[in-house]
């Protein structure tokens, strides 16, 4: 009874105490729940903006878009340079833990050189982590095929397939397109100077050499990019906005295939260049020089040994001796100088020396010699110019003096860098009283000005430059800008490229232009002219002057003997004609180093390439 | 038979089977938001929803199979269950099996057992019973018999080491004591002599990968793709979902993968990333409603065992969604406690729908006593 009532009492009092403490956890429960939503507003609405600004960050990544390089047409619309898809190895550092180990099992599944893993690992470090960097380009499907079975064992290793530059000509262009290359540490910080680098952002590759480099704004054209939403391991869930690129333009030559594979074939025997250009305007028809090599070894990245062969060959094919062949222009020089003299009245078509087979200075006896020994006689402008007399213009070129023969020379394109759309390209040298005090601390004397007066001693020109230098001459006092690319094409719309020639000579008398063209025609058509023997049975009428340079001294009383001296010392075989003489459309420059006369050996080369030109006719327009 | 508190026929009908009705449908809602939140977190996963269900209905059928047990009879098997299970946790640490770098499972050959899920149960059960079995509150000497009862288990749990189970059981045992009424000055002693042990547990108990978990919830920015990688993600994708979140299945930080454990312990991230706070405020409704009815089931519950049973048991679920909320929103350290009854997961459910079918039992079996 006394146990139950206590019972009972203590029920009471208990319930009381527990239902305190029950009261007592509600409250404590509510306060840890307002806690919660507390930070939860302090999550959710106070700072919403910077984690939904994280969040956005997580998940979008903008992925560059490469635009597709422009294409390269040759004047009738054959691809000179394409892109190609090929299958390369790439690896992104960014999410490769173990770099030495991935490598070293990618090296149990496919074969790599040592070199190209020198070369990634050099990109590597070079790169930025997240971008994507190759180590073995053109895979083949066989490669491809093991690679994707092994794909889940690699990550940030994958097969991509890009587009790469292809030239399907192989040697033929070589020294005119140049060729593209990785973009390398130099180049970044020169494009990044340029404020350009962000257009690059999914580039690899860049014009290294030719017009590729020349013309790298045109043809690579803009980035596009995209806004992709990846997930945690970067991988690309959905597009979410895509700015496409804008491909790079196209660009269509003068050169045309049949001219550039018939001077490459002419030229197979000989070290030398051939250019031949439109002297109207200035648009270059054909440009070969040889040897040349193929440029389809730079653009995956050349082997060293590859290189260094091409590099320490003794022909020297790395050169383009189009426009950094420097050579004496030997006799091609002289209806130059002949437009000078005539001009400045120096000489008259009436004028006539006497050619006893040399020439000495007054108060001298040190004998010039003229390329016949015994002379030519009584000669004029025309004789000197055909026969390619030389005392008649060592004689002239005294009376003229380097002042006026350097100033002239230069306002007609020779010492000057033609402004051809490449950038390989040498000046040359036409001399001058100040050049030589500069370059040989000494003064001019009238002895230099004899071997100058027929293209030889310090004066050298390119080729190129040579045909440049001869536009005056057929256009009135105009000077021509050479250039290769005749037109842009953005795919829609087509730019000719246009570039004006200008007048660089005051006429003094038109007629005194006729003359000269007059002499280099004779020199073509009349029988003992130098280039005649070349050019006969020619479907075309042509004018020319040939070059023989010499590059070994002869002492004052030896004879030539081409066999008695080393080959590379032999004389170099110039060539420069046009045709048609009296309207010009094509104008010819060979140069065969170590050839011979360049009557017989040049000329025969320009005339089959002028064959070519008139019989596949090659400049439609006419 | 009338009732006074769930008045009507229907409630009557599920009272005959010992289901609490509102508590019932609390859960109902819980779990019906849950599944549709681990649609979403799990990547839109069959399979997964599948087992979860099974899973589910498992824990519900042990609910109700605990609920049918008298509360009677639960308090005279407390204690012997409380035995068994301290022998199993011994035998774990004889010869446990090694998983995820601790020794927490028993192979019983055809399945793999925790006892410290039975631990969750025995140890406030015991706690009640001994308390239970004297006057309230508590003496001196009674309350350190519930604390050895608590101790002995929560350090061979600790030990595992599963640190996180080994502070929940003991907090479930703490429960009943503070339920029971022990004095607030010695609660504040206790709180004091914890203050006095954190060092001692910092220096010795606490493996480094534990250590480490404390230092990245200190500063989770020091480390944020190493160990705070977690709380970092988890942090933005609460933050971004704003007051109405941004959609069902999308939600970005979830859905493409950038929150880490997202079905199971960050699953709460993924409800605030696509629900937003209205989400949140929804699911803490749910749990507080749940709650508030357990502890009214309690304090009507018949004796005192009862009352500190149910009253620990729902404080102890309280524990695991704050800590879980806690934690995946940067208020506590990482500590690896699920989201009761949301995040995808298996033992620890069962037992705490047992613990809720307890609750049941408590609630129903009353009527029956009182009756007469």
């Amino acid at each position: 009874m006394f146990k139950k009532r206590v019972a009972i009492q203590d029920f009471a009092a208990e319930s009381r105490l527990f239902n305190q403490r029950a009261v007592f956890a509600i409250l404590f429960v509510v306060l840890m729940f307002s806690v919660i939503v507390f930070n939860q507003y302090q999550l959710q609405i106070v700072s919403y903006q910077d984690y939904q600004t994280r969040s956005e960050g997580n998940r979008i990544k903008v992925v560059p878009l490469a635009p597709n390089r422009g294409l390269i047409y040759d004047r009738s619309g054959i691809l000179l340079a394409e892109n190609r898809p090929v299958f390369s190895l790439e690896l992104i550092p960014e999410q490769i833990n173990d770099m030495a180990g991935t490598l070293a099992e990618l090296a149990t599944l496919i074969e790599f050189t040592a070199e190209q893993q020198d070369a990634f690992l050099k990109q590597v470090r070079a790169q930025r982590r997240f971008n994507s960097i190759t180590l073995k380009e053109q895979l083949d499907d066989q490669e491809v095929a093991i690679l994707a079975a092994n794909q889940h064992r690699f990550p940030g290793v994958t097969v991509e397939a890009r587009l790469s530059r292809h030239y399907p000509f192989g040697d033929l262009f070589t020294h005119a397109l140049g060729y593209i290359g990785k973009i390398n540490t130099r180049e970044l910080q020169q494009l990044e100077l340029d404020g350009e680098a962000p257009n690059y952002a999914a580039s690899r590759d860049i014009g290294k050499i030719g017009l590729e480099r020349f013309y790298q704004r045109e043809l690579h054209g803009t980035m596009g990019y995209q806004e992709v939403e990846v997930n945690n391991r970067g991988r690309l869930i959905r597009v979410l906005r895509s700015v496409p690129a804008v491909s790079g333009q196209n660009i269509q030559l003068g050169l045309d295939v049949g001219l550039q594979l018939t001077a490459q074939q002419i030229l197979k025997q000989h070290r030398g260049a051939i250019v031949a250009i439109d002297p109207r305007d200035g648009a270059v028809l054909a440009f070969y020089s040889n040897p040349s090599y193929d440029a389809n070894l730079f653009v995956h990245g050349i082997s060293s040994a590859n290189y260094n062969e091409l590099l320490n060959s003794r022909d020297r094919p790395l050169i383009n001796r189009v426009t950094q062949g420097v050579y004496p222009p030997a006799s091609t020089i002289k209806p130059h100088l002949a437009l000078l003299g005539l001009e400045s009245r120096t000489i008259t078509t009436n004028t006539k020396i006497w050619d006893p087979g040399y020439y000495t200075l007054p108060n001298s006896d040190h004998r010039f010699r003229d390329h016949i020994r015994w002379g030519h006689g009584w000669v004029d402008i025309y004789t000197a110019i055909t026969k390619s007399c030389d005392t008649f213009f060592y004689d002239m070129g005294i009376k003229l003096g380097i002042d006026r023969i350097s100033e002239y020379m230069h306002k007609m394109g020779f010492g000057e860098k033609t402004g051809i759309d490449i950038l390989e390209e040498s000046s040359a040298n036409m001399p001058s009283r100040g050049w030589k005090r500069a370059r040989h601390n000494q003064p001019w004397y009238p002895g230099d000005t004899v071997p100058l007066s027929i293209g030889q001693s310090y004066w050298t020109t390119t080729p190129l430059q040579l045909a440049v230098a001869t536009t005056p001459l057929l256009n009135r006092g105009k000077l021509v800008t050479p250039h290769m690319v005749t037109a842009f094409n953005n795919g829609e719309t087509t730019a000719a490229n246009i570039l004006p020639p200008r007048q660089v000579l005051d006429v003094e008398n038109e007629q005194n232009y006729a003359v000269v063209m007059d002499t280099m025609h004779q020199t073509v058509s009349t029988l003992g002219g130098t280039a005649h023997r070349a050019f006969i049975g020619a479907q075309y009428s042509s004018a020319g002057k040939t070059g023989t340079a010499q590059l070994a001294a002869i002492a004052q009383d030896a004879k030539y003997d081409a066999d008695a001296i080393d080959e590379r010392l032999r004389d170099n075989a110039m060539y420069l004609g046009y045709a048609p003489y009296d309207k010009p459309t094509i104008l010819v420059v060979v140069a065969l180093e170590n050839a011979g006369g360049g009557g017989s050996n040049a000329a025969p080369l320009a005339r089959q390439l002028m064959d070519y030109y008139f019989t596949a006719g090659v400049n439609r327009d006419e | 038979m009338s009732d006074d508190f769930t008045g009507n026929a229907r409630h009557s009908r599920l009272a005959q089977f010992h289901i609490d009705t509102p508590l019932l449908l609390g859960l109902l809602a819980l779990i019906g938001f849950g599944l549709m939140v681990l649609y979403s977190a799990s990547g839109q996963s069959i399979v997964m929803m599948e087992r979860q269900i099974v899973r589910l209905g498992i824990a519900l059928a042990v609910m109700i199979a605990f609920a049918q047990i008298k509360p009677q009879t639960l308090k005279r098997w407390s204690f012997p269950l409380f035995l068994v299970g301290v022998a199993l946790l011994v035998a774990v640490m004889l010869v446990g099996s090694v998983g995820k770098g601790a020794q927490r499972w028993l192979d019983l050959g055809f399945m793999m057992f925790q006892p410290s899920e039975i631990m969750k149960l025995a140890v406030p059960m015991a706690v009640a019973w001994f308390i239970a079995s004297h006057s309230l509150p508590p003496r001196i000497l009674h309350l350190l018999g519930g604390v050895l009862m608590c101790a002995v288990p929560t350090l061979l749990i600790a030990q595992q080491p599963d640190l996180g189970t080994s502070i929940l059981i003991a907090t479930a045992g703490v429960f009943v004591l503070f339920l029971s009424g022990m004095s607030w000055r010695l609660i504040a002693l206790v709180a004091g002599l914890i203050s006095a042990f954190l060092p001692i547990l910092w220096l010795f108990l606490m493996r480094e990968y534990q250590r480490q978990r404390v230092l990245t919830f200190i500063n989770p920015e020091s480390d944020p793709l190493g160990s705070g990688y977690h709380i970092i993600q988890s942090k933005i994708a609460i933050g971004s979902g704003g007051f109405d979140g941004k959609g069902w299945l999308h939600g970005t930080q979830s859905q493409l993968e950038f929150l880490p454990e997202r079905h199971t312990d960050f699953i709460f991230a993924v409800l605030s990333e696509e629900f937003g706070m209205l989400g949140v405020l929804i699911l803490l409704a749910i749990y507080l409603f749940i709650i508030v009815r357990c502890i009214i089931i309690s304090s009507r519950a018949q004796d005192n065992y009862s009352k500190l049973v149910a009253g620990s048991f729902t404080l102890t679920f309280f524990v695991y969604v704050f800590v879980n909320i806690g934690m995946v929103s940067g208020l506590l350290p990482v500590v690896g406690v699920p989201l009761p009854l949301v995040s995808f997961g298996g033992t620890s459910m069962v037992t705490l729908m047992a613990a809720f079918g307890v609750i049941m039992s408590v609630g129903t079996h009353k009527r029956m006593l009182a009756a007469p």
